[in-house]
């Protein structure tokens, strides 16, 4: 099967900190793949540098067959066109309706009739149930529906790829499952290949083909669902069954606690 | 220890002064940048329409109402001194000019600033800080084009016409205390005046100030916002930023075209 995305030794940080340190990893073309990870292990940053919002340090980013280092602001927005990508808390256009924002990449980069954006527009808000909706401003719906607006913003231009950053953050059970099974149907429906940002890991482990871990900078483990569930790896033993105790401490690394408490060569 | 303290301080003084350059260059480049995209919101003008209403209309009440109580104010004062050497006829040329030379575009331009300025500001740095901004660069539409060309322009063709209306306000205000209320003489209020304002040398040039303080504001207002760290407290900073940076830059840039204008451009 193609690739879509290939990444091969890829650096990236931010000044003299290596938040991704020699990253490798495949996907290829109709895949659901989940990127896991605690926060702050740099699985947005990979997904940003997927974007081209970031530049990597060293390493080659291959999307949809277009060298991302290579691309220039034309030839980055020329790649964008064949992109979508979910927001973490939807970043739908606050000044805008529901409809409008569902419509607006079709009024950018289409020039197709305002009667066919009309129709196209309510077919995306009802593949995601929130025709009804169409006429309301962002501030008037709840998280879920603003993310499953969001949802069918992404997917306007029917995208090859679909970058998603914490698609179920903050959402309640029933609203999570919602888009857990929307992010499924749609990529299958649309033909699609999707990247999914998430420390979800239950809701990510029903509905993915394929998972990459990330720690510190580096792709800890990889595997289907069941291979994740099944691993013996402590890391993703712990992640996945939720564990306090396992190689991820507690406690975010500082001094010894004596001196915070003026105890400083005190012996009991 | 006194030098050193001597050179910490010119070291301050210096770090600062760089800093201010250094803004303003950046402040410069960002025009640039917006003049590049603006073709945009030429093809499409009803993004700059939309700007116009919001920047513009939206400041008519506060435009209006101040500037017919500084007329008040100019017809007060002015026929107080003017009496005093048996010329209060005069009063309306004092107001005309004083709201259509300097007035008029200054406090228009300084009301503008705080009312439309910092709401442009607030608004992209919002945009920014909700990622908005980013959804849009991610579907491959600039930002700089789609969002801040427009709302400049809405800012520079909003100015001239809020400064001609707070001139005409202001020299209404003028007329109700002169004529109305003091009494002056009607016919000689508006004959003078007539006389004494000249369409070019005083109407056009507070145009031509109006349009450069629009440039500035709506480019200072644009650029915090759009530099503006995606923050609470960096949107509440860029907002006050854009109300103290456009009001220093109005008075500077008035003292500047005012001497341009009073000496002649050669």
């Amino acid at each position: 099967m193609e690739n879509l995305v290939e990444i091969s030794n890829l650096n990236f940080g931010y000044g003299q900190r290596l938040v991704l340190k020699g990253v490798n990893m495949c996907i290829p073309r109709g895949r659901l793949v989940a990127i896991l990870g605690l926060r702050g292990c740099g699985k947005t940053t990979l997904l940003r540098l997927m974007g081209g919002q970031l530049q990597a340090r060293e390493g080659r980013m291959m999307v949809a067959g277009e060298h991302l280092n290579h691309l220039d602001r034309n030839g980055l927005y020329r790649l964008r066109r064949k992109l979508g990508m979910l927001f973490q808390f939807g970043a739908l256009f606050t000044d805008l309706s529901v409809f409008d924002n569902v419509a607006f990449q079709m009024r950018e980069h289409t020039d197709l009739s305002e009667s066919m954006i009309r129709d196209l527009t309510l077919l995306k808000l009802n593949a995601v149930g929130l025709r009804g909706v169409n006429r309301l401003m962002p501030s008037e719906l709840s998280g879920g529906m603003a993310r499953r607006v969001a949802l069918a913003r992404a997917t306007a231009l029917d995208p090859s790829l679909i970058l998603y950053d914490e698609p179920f953050a903050g959402l309640d059970p029933i609203s999570l499952g919602v888009i857990g099974q929307l992010i499924r149907r749609l990529n299958d429906a649309l033909g699609a290949t999707s990247i999914l940002v998430t420390h979800d890991i239950q809701e990510s482990l029903k509905i993915v083909d394929y998972v990459y871990f990330v720690a510190d900078g580096v792709i800890l483990a990889e595997g289907t669902p069941e291979q994740i569930r099944a691993s013996t790896l402590p890391f993703v033993h712990q992640f996945v069954w939720g564990e306090s105790d396992g190689p991820m401490p507690f406690h975010y690394p500082a001094q010894p606690i004596q001196p915070d408490f003026g105890l400083a060569g005190r012996h009991s | 220890m006194r030098i050193d303290s001597i050179l910490k301080a010119v070291r301050m003084v210096g770090d600062r002064t760089l800093k201010i350059v250094e803004r303003i260059g950046a402040t410069v480049t960002f025009l640039a940048r917006i003049l590049v995209h603006s073709a945009t919101s030429f093809k499409r003008p009803g993004l700059i329409v939309r700007e116009v209403y919001y920047a513009g209309v939206q400041s008519l009440i506060i435009i209006l109402v101040s500037g017919l109580f500084v007329g008040m104010v100019l017809g007060l004062q002015g026929h107080e001194t003017l009496q005093k050497y048996g010329s209060e006829e005069s009063v309306g040329v004092l107001v005309a000019l004083a709201l259509v030379r300097e007035m008029g575009p200054v406090v228009s331009a300084l009301l503008f600033a705080s009312r439309a300025g910092s709401a442009i500001t607030a608004e992209i740095g919002l945009m920014k800080a909700t990622e908005q901004l980013s959804a849009m660069e991610m579907m491959a539409v600039n930002p700089v084009a789609r969002v801040v060309a427009p709302r400049f322009w809405g800012g520079v063709l909003s100015m001239p016409l809020l400064a001609l209306l707070f001139s005409a306000m202001g020299i209404f205000g003028g007329f109700v205390v002169a004529v109305v209320l003091i009494g002056v003489d009607n016919g000689a209020f508006w004959s003078q005046m007539q006389a004494a304002v000249d369409f070019r040398q005083d109407v056009v040039n507070g145009i031509i100030k109006s349009l450069v303080f629009g440039v500035a504001v709506s480019a200072i207002a644009t650029f915090e916002g759009y530099e503006a760290p995606p923050t609470a407290e960096g949107v509440s900073g860029a907002t006050t930023r854009t109300v103290v940076t456009s009001s220093l830059a109005i008075l500077a840039l008035d003292l500047l075209l005012t001497a341009f204008m009073l000496k002649g451009w050669n």
